[in-house]
């Protein structure tokens, strides 16, 4: 078990202590967005309250200041993720706009008719559709890495893929559906010798992992905020400098000029090419915080605690099939996803070898809308559906499941509540 | 005798009356609710009486008999079959024009669109929406 003290965590986040439908929330969606520390709101009430202002332009002391603490968040993003310089970091709206960024600009720049685009099965939508936009635009083929019953990649295949006419990797690093670690280093080096770039999708990996962007040699990564205990519409673009610098920019207007006459514009340099408009300002300076709270707690803390919670529920999970089939359950029908649906009460969704705390399963007979609602009568928020992963849905051959996924703030009491409702929503399904 | 659709959205409140706004036996009782529904033929759950909108899979089949619409509705989740259900018990076997004139309050009353979001709410709507659509025609067809 980890060290942190998960009490003291907890009271750093006013959203958890409340009653939902008369019971205590117990908030197991945090794939989908985190909860924000005292700190976050803190700072954005304190933004609007004394500071705010445009940045970047005007001479007075309310705008030096936003500028300095919007700024600030760029060097602690640096930080973060260990980019060599600071210009490195460009900020965004989130991931989606982070990818759409990369598939405009460097996409339309550097893709030709009859080039190659590799994605995975298990990417979310905002990795797919940007890619399959650009190139249909340019004549391109996107090509999909398949996966395993365990929810891993086929790295065979994926190498059988490679060629001088693959472009651009694009890979989630960790999967928001099945929870699975990707070996992104790995797949960045096989890409990089034949002269590929990658971009990750960096949107569920951020908030569990060290992040070391120089380390992993990736090209390109995108940060959401609101998975990494931040504000919403904040994200961030990391991109090698020589790459960034060689790409068109993606939108017009505001700070990305640095001189405009009818005649011609000329751009700004990085990042603020890619800044056009006035940013999210407040929201980004509060990412800071939450950027140190992370740190403050220390992500081998957090990954220890996670993974703690991770362990407590499958392992219920399974003692509950086990304890209604009288049967026991093999390690390898844990790993078995599909074929198993129709057997068993409970079917794990996703069973990596290498996972973050996310869990997705099937109940055998219910379905996951009905799940969810009757999990959110008992206070319990979790997700269900197809997580906006489709194809890997149908892949599956399942239309959604039930998703537990948990942070930091967790206990393992919350998820022995969860267990005892699953339980019951057992029998209910059996009646 | 058929009731009028304003006993039965009565008699429905009545109903929901007993568990007090608890969100689980309210669930619970749509679930049964739902259960309870005549089974679909299979050769009537087509594409064509898909209901558009909603997050779960709707079927709706009405037919047109001595003056009055039937309709026989199933779905691919229990809470959305019990929901399904309620409009079905309210606007089955009564005239296009009782079903285009009356005004649905039970809803509102028994709380149902606090508890089931505005997700579900819009698929709701669609059901409803759907429901007056085929009263529309039957009225207009005359037949």
């Amino acid at each position: 078990m980890s060290k942190l003290d998960i009490t003291a965590i907890r009271s750093k986040f006013p959203i958890l202590d409340q009653k939902v439908n008369g019971k205590p929330l117990v908030y197991f969606d945090n794939a989908a967005t985190t909860q924000k520390p005292q700190a976050v709101i803190d700072a954005l009430v304190k933004y609007y309250k004394t500071d705010n202002a445009n940045i970047h332009r005007a001479a007075h002391t309310l705008a030096a200041r936003s500028t300095d603490m919007f700024e600030a968040t760029r060097k602690t993003i640096q930080a973060f993720i260990n980019a060599k310089e600071v210009e490195e970091c460009i900020f965004t709206k989130g991931v989606t706009e982070s990818i759409n960024l990369v598939a405009q600009s460097w996409g339309r720049k550097v893709l030709q008719a009859g080039d190659e685009v590799i994605i995975t099965t298990m990417e979310h939508h905002s990795n797919i559709v940007p890619w399959q936009l650009i190139c249909e635009e340019k004549g391109a083929i996107l090509k999909v890495i398949p996966i395993n019953d365990k929810g891993e990649l086929l790295m065979d295949e994926y190498e059988k893929m490679l060629s001088s006419k693959t472009k651009m990797v694009a890979c989630v690093w960790v999967s928001n559906a099945l929870g699975t670690i990707n070996p992104v280093k790995e797949i960045i080096a096989k890409a990089h010798a034949v002269g590929a770039k990658v971009l990750l999708d960096g949107a569920q990996a951020c908030s569990h992992l060290t992040v070391d962007v120089q380390d992993l040699d990736c090209d390109f990564l995108a940060v959401s905020s609101h998975k990494l205990y931040g504000p919403t519409g904040v994200g961030v673009l990391y991109g090698k400098r020589a790459l960034l610098e060689n790409m068109p920019p993606y939108q017009g207007g505001g700070e990305m000029i640095k001189e405009v006459s009818f005649e011609k514009t000329t751009y700004n340099e990085i990042p603020y090419k890619f800044e056009a408009g006035t940013p999210n300002i407040g929201d980004v300076i509060a990412f800071k915080y939450a950027l140190d709270f992370v740190s403050e707690t220390g992500k081998e803390n957090i990954a220890a605690h996670e993974n703690a919670l991770l362990k407590h529920c499958v392992d219920g999970l399974m003692a509950i099939n086990n304890s209604l089939t009288g049967t026991s359950t093999s390690l390898s029908d844990r790993n078995s996803m599909s074929s198993a649906v129709e057997t068993k009460p409970i079917t794990l969704i996703g069973t990596a070898k290498e996972k973050v705390s996310v869990q997705s399963f099937v109940i055998n007979g219910l379905h996951h809308f009905d799940a969810g609602m009757l999990l959110d009568s008992k206070g319990i928020a979790v997700r269900t559906g197809h997580h906006c992963t489709q194809p890997l849905m149908n892949c599956l051959g399942i239309d959604g499941t039930i998703r537990a996924s948990f942070s930091v703030y967790n206990t393992l009491e919350e998820v022995d509540v969860f267990l005892e409702a699953v339980k019951k929503l057992l029998k209910l399904s059996n009646k | 005798m058929q009731k009028n659709i304003t006993d039965i959205q009565n008699e429905i409140i009545e109903n929901f009356e007993l568990f007090d706004g608890d969100m689980e036996s309210t669930l619970f009782y749509l679930m049964d609710l739902g259960k309870k529904l005549p089974v679909m033929p299979v050769e009537h759950k087509t594409d064509d009486f898909i209901v558009k909108g909603c997050q779960s899979k709707v079927w709706l089949y009405p037919t047109f008999t001595d003056g009055k619409v039937v309709f026989e509705a199933d779905s691919n989740t229990e809470i959305t079959k019990g929901l399904v259900s309620l409009l079905v018990q309210v606007w089955s076997n009564q005239t296009p024009d009782d079903i285009l004139n009356s005004e649905l309050f039970f809803i509102e009353k028994i709380g149902m669109s606090r508890m089931i979001g505005s997700q579900r709410s819009n698929g709701f709507a669609s059901m409803i929406k759907q429901i007056r659509m085929y009263a529309l025609a039957y009225k207009a067809s005359g037949s």
